[in-house]
C-alpha cells in the first residue's frame, strides 16, 4: 500500500489482501476503478462504505466519484444481501407472461420489497432485465436454481422451503 | 494565438475564437440566449437544452453551450420552433421535482423561475413528480435541498474545476438521479468538503444556498463574480 493511505474499517484479511494486490496489478490507475469493483465485489459480495472509501483512497478518486459510479451500475450491490437471493426476470417475455404478479406475491407474502431484504437479513428479492431464457418465461432465479414457466405459487413454495432450511452462510 | 473565424448570429457578423462555444460568443455580443446548465468558467454539460440555436443548412437544433463557432456559420438564436423547445425543457424541469416557488428560499432569484417567466410557462402539459427527499442541514453554514436541483451539475463542475475538490457527484441515473456528498453523506459530515461555498454560489436554484440568508440578500451573481475573484487572487498569490 503506499504511503500516507490511511486504514479505513476494512478488516485485514485475505480479501482484502487479494482487492490490494488487483489493485497494484492495474498500477493504481483511476481508469481501472470499474474493473475493481468487479473484483470487490466478487471477493465481499457486496460494496460497503468503508470497502468504497477504501478503494478510493487507493485510487486516488474523489469517493463521490466512486459511489457515482458504484449506483450507476444496477450490477453493484451496495448493501448485504440477504442470506437467499430470489431474482425475478422482468424481460418483456417474463413481462408479458406474469412477471409483474410474481413479484408482488413475493412481496407481500415475505413482506420484502423489490431492491430490498427482509428485515431479519434472511432473504432478499430483485428484479432484473432479460436472462435469455425467455422461451421458459416467467423465470424465477431462486438461490442460483432457475425455475421455468413459473407461477406465483410455485414459486411462493419454492422461496418457502429454501428459506425454512437454515443454512449457515460462508461469508 | 488560436485562429479567429467569422460567423453570424441573428444576422450580425461577429468574430470569434476558434474552439469556442456559440453561447460564449453570443454573450460576448451581447446577444442574448437563454440558458440554464451553462456556466462561464467551467466546462459545459448541454443537459438542460435551454440554449438551442438554429444553424443555417441544418435542419436540426444545437445547444449552443457546447456547439463550437465554425467559419461561415449563420446562427439563428429565436424562432417559434426554438421558443417551443425551450418551454418543454423548462416544463419538463419543472416536473420533475416538486418546485413549488412559494414556498421556496430562492423565490424571486432563481434562474429556473426567471427563464419560465420569460417563456410564458403558466402550467405544466405532464405530470409533476412529487420527490421527498430529505433536508440536509448537517452543515454548519450551507443547506440543501434536493427537492429543488434541477440536476444541472453546476456544483458538481465548480467543486472540481474551481475549488479542485470534487466533492460532490451524481448517484443513480436516469430520473433517480441525485446530487451527492462524498459516499451520499449527510453534508456536514463529508470530509473532502473544504466549506468553501462556491456550489451554493451557482446553483441556479434553490438546492444549495447559505443557510439564514435569503437569497435576495446573497445576490448570487455577485457571489459567483466574488468567488471567481477570489480564485483569481489565489492564483495571483
Ligand atoms: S462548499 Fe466548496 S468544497 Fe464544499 S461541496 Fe461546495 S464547492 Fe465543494
Ligand atoms: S444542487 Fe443546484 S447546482 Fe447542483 S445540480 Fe442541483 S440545481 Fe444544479
Ligand atoms: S445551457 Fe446549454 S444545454 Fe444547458
Amino acid at each position: 500500500m503506499p504511503d500516507g493511505v490511511q486504514q479505513t474499517g476494512l478488516k485485514t484479511d485475505r480479501r482484502l489482501t487479494l482487492l490490494e494486490a488487483a489493485i497494484k496489478k492495474h498500477q493504481y490507475r483511476k481508469d481501472a476503478l470499474l474493473e475493481i469493483l468487479h473484483i470487490a465485489q466478487e471477493l465481499y459480495g457486496y460494496l460497503d462504505k468503508d470497502l468504497l472509501t477504501h478503494i478510493s483512497k487507493l485510487l486516488r478518486l474523489p469517493p463521490s466519484h466512486v459511489y457515482g459510479v458504484a449506483t450507476f451500475y444496477n450490477l453493484f450491490k451496495l448493501k448485504k444481501p440477504g442470506a437467499h437471493v430470489v431474482t425475478v426476470c422482468m424481460g418483456t417475455a417474463c413481462y408479458v407472461k406474469g412477471a409483474e404478479e410474481i413479484v408482488s406475491a413475493i412481496e407481500r407474502d415475505f413482506n420484502v420489497k423489490r431492491g430490498g431484504t427482509t428485515p431479519d437479513g434472511k432473504l432478499s428479492l430483485f428484479v432484473t432485465r432479460c436472462i435469455g431464457a425467455c422461451a421458459m418465461a416467467p423465470n424465477t432465479i431462486v438461490d442460483g436454481e432457475t425455475i421455468g414457466k413459473a407461477t406465483p405459487d410455485e414459486v411462493l413454495k419454492k422461496i418457502r422451503a429454501v428459506v425454512g432450511v437454515e443454512k449457515v452462510e460462508a461469508r | 494565438m488560436s485562429k479567429t473565424v467569422e460567423l453570424t448570429i441573428d444576422g450580425k457578423k461577429v468574430a470569434a475564437k476558434e474552439g469556442d462555444n456559440i453561447l460564449k460568443v453570443a454573450r460576448e455580443n451581447n446577444i442574448y440566449i437563454p440558458a440554464l446548465c451553462y456556466l462561464e468558467g467551467v466546462s459545459s454539460l448541454g443537459g438542460c437544452r435551454v440554449c438551442v440555436v438554429e444553424i443555417r443548412g441544418s435542419p436540426k437544433v444545437f445547444a449552443s453551450c457546447v456547439t463550437p463557432v465554425a467559419e461561415g456559420m449563420e446562427v439563428i438564436t429565436d424562432s417559434e420552433r426554438l421558443r417551443r423547445y425551450r418551454k418543454w425543457a423548462i416544463e419538463l424541469l419543472l416536473a420533475e421535482r416538486p418546485h413549488v416557488c412559494s414556498v421556496c428560499v430562492a423565490n424571486g432569484n432563481c434562474e429556473l423561475q426567471q427563464l419560465a417567466t420569460e417563456l410564458g410557462v403558466d402550467h405544466l402539459r405532464v405530470d409533476r413528480k412529487w420527490t421527498n427527499y430529505e433536508l440536509d442541514l448537517t452543515h454548519e453554514r450551507f443547506a440543501y435541498d434536493p427537492n429543488r436541483c434541477i440536476l444541472c451539475t453546476r456544483c458538481i463542475r465548480v467543486c472540481d474545476e474551481v475549488e479542485g475538490v470534487h466533492a460532490i457527484d451524481l448517484m443513480l441515473r436516469g430520473k433517480n438521479s441525485k446530487v451527492i456528498f462524498d459516499l451520499d453523506d449527510k453534508w456536514g459530515f463529508a470530509e473532502s468538503c473544504t466549506s468553501c461555498g462556491k456550489c451554493s454560489a451557482v446553483c441556479p436554484v434553490g438546492a444549495l444556498y447559505v443557510k439564514g440568508k435569503p437569497l435576495s440578500e446573497v445576490k448570487k451573481k455577485e457571489l459567483v463574480s466574488f468567488v471567481m475573484s477570489r480564485r483569481s487572487e489565489k492564483t495571483i498569490g
